[in-house]
């Protein structure tokens, strides 16, 4: 068969073994192609795991940047950014819960009761109030189910949205910020002092850390109690 | 064909570990722990009518511990404030203030908040005497069951809050009707002693 050439080439044609009365089959260079075949084949191998690897973690199947399509063509640039709605005004549930919390319709009709009310494009929006039917938001951040993310936690320990959700007041279709990768959450478990903020901040989007951050984050990490780093990158810190 | 027999089952075995190997590698692909016969909140659901998960509470619903705040429902005309007015609650009434009444209310409270200005009915402003005279009860209602275009707050603000914001309008309404001999004194010495009124104004805000 053709990988006896490859494995054990020298069965086919070493000298060695060459017989007076055993007609040579292959030519020399058939040595040359057996071990290019070999070193190749590893090469490859080596390749496709790069590749694989690399494709794992490209926005390709991470998702990251991509601005998503909804049923609504919802704007956070419009409403967080320039109208300066905050977060919580929607999201209610983030402070005191593992889910930030979805608003239900109410709380868009809040507003556009009057304002848009004969926009087209938020038919959907009053049709689910009308109805009750829920209006089918597409999920831009979905952890694999075996990881069990807190957000009331994070808030409450200094970290801001985002740092986590990047620019949301620049985004007019959201898109993931982050590769949301578990070696991404553990950069930040193993040394959380870089994003912290004072309570204050937290959900301000536009907040850069200052100059002394390295300072200030270790004064927070102690004001906030913050976990030592065993506990912080323990597995059933995340996963149950 | 009888040399190749002898030398074939050694590459055939080490091909079919290979191959083996390359299947168990795959099945690290199959993500099933990833994605699992579980609901998640708000995740959508192929067996309920409606497609939600989450089920709607029946109507009248006591939500776990509501019991306790039972005291917090006042009737719409009584003027007592069920909880200790501290900085701490009014600095939790500024926060959901700033979060829920200013986008149309306004930071002040004048009623001039971006969604006012952007084209919803601008609300009544809190100074105007009507609203200054108007027992704490009756914020508590508003909140609670809505007036005019604003609908209710009951789901966003739970009842104790309701109170911090409640408290902290009745600072914003002070705010613009405070009479100086309320004030301690070293603000009232900065306010009378402060010369130029620019100067005094500046301090005074920095107080606050």
């Amino acid at each position: 068969m053709w990988w006896s050439l490859v494995l054990r080439p020298q069965l086919v044609c070493s000298p060695h073994k060459r017989n007076a009365n055993m007609a040579q089959i292959f030519h020399r260079s058939s040595n040359f192609v057996a071990r290019a075949t070999l070193v190749l084949a590893l090469s490859a191998g080596g390749l496709a795991l790069a590749v694989i690897g690399g494709l794992a973690r490209s926005p390709y199947l991470t998702n990251q940047n991509v601005a998503r399509q909804q049923p609504v063509q919802f704007s956070h640039k419009h409403h967080a950014g320039d109208v300066g709605i905050d977060c919580r005004y929607c999201h209610t549930s983030v402070e005191s819960s593992a889910v930030a919390g979805l608003p239900p319709t109410k709380t868009c009709m809040n507003c556009h009761s009057v304002l848009f009310s004969n926009a087209g494009y938020l038919e959907p929006v009053r049709e689910s109030f009308r109805t009750g039917q829920s209006i089918a938001w597409v999920k831009v951040h979905r952890l694999p189910d075996f990881v069990y993310f807190n957000h009331s936690i994070h808030i409450n320990k200094g970290v801001g949205c985002a740092s986590c959700h990047g620019p949301v007041n620049q985004m007019p279709l959201l898109w993931q910020a982050s590769p949301l990768l578990m070696s991404w959450c553990l950069d930040c478990h193993r040394n959380p002092e870089p994003n912290l903020r004072p309570k204050s901040e937290i959900f301000n989007m536009d907040w850069k850390a200052p100059a002394n951050q390295a300072e200030l984050g270790k004064k927070l990490a102690a004001e906030y109690k913050l976990r030592t780093t065993a506990e912080l990158i323990s597995c059933s810190t995340c996963h149950r | 064909m009888s040399s190749a027999a002898r030398f074939s089952s050694l590459p055939r075995l080490a091909g079919a570990v290979c191959a083996a190997a390359c299947l168990l590698v795959l099945g690290g692909c199959r993500q099933d722990m990833a994605r699992q016969p579980k609901y998640r909140a708000l995740a959508p659901s192929t067996f309920f009518e409606d497609g939600r998960s989450e089920r709607q509470p029946v109507e009248n619903t006591v939500e776990r511990g509501a019991l306790a705040d039972d005291d917090l429902n006042i009737p719409k005309d009584s003027n007592a404030f069920p909880l200790p007015v501290t900085q701490q609650l009014l600095e939790r009434g500024q926060e959901r203030y700033k979060i829920f009444c200013s986008p149309c209310h306004g930071l002040q409270g004048d009623g001039n908040g971006m969604i006012a200005i952007r084209g919803m009915k601008h609300p009544p402003s809190y100074h105007q005497d009507r609203l200054r005279q108007a027992p704490v009860g009756y914020f508590y209602d508003v909140i609670t069951h809505g007036f005019g275009a604003m609908y209710d707050y009951s789901a966003q603000i739970p009842p104790r809050d309701r109170w911090a914001i409640i408290a902290y309008v009745r600072a914003l309404q002070l705010s613009r009707n405070a009479p100086a001999a309320d004030l301690p004194p070293a603000l009232r010495q900065k306010l009378g002693a402060g010369g130029a009124p620019a100067a005094a104004a500046h301090a005074g805000g920095a107080e606050k």
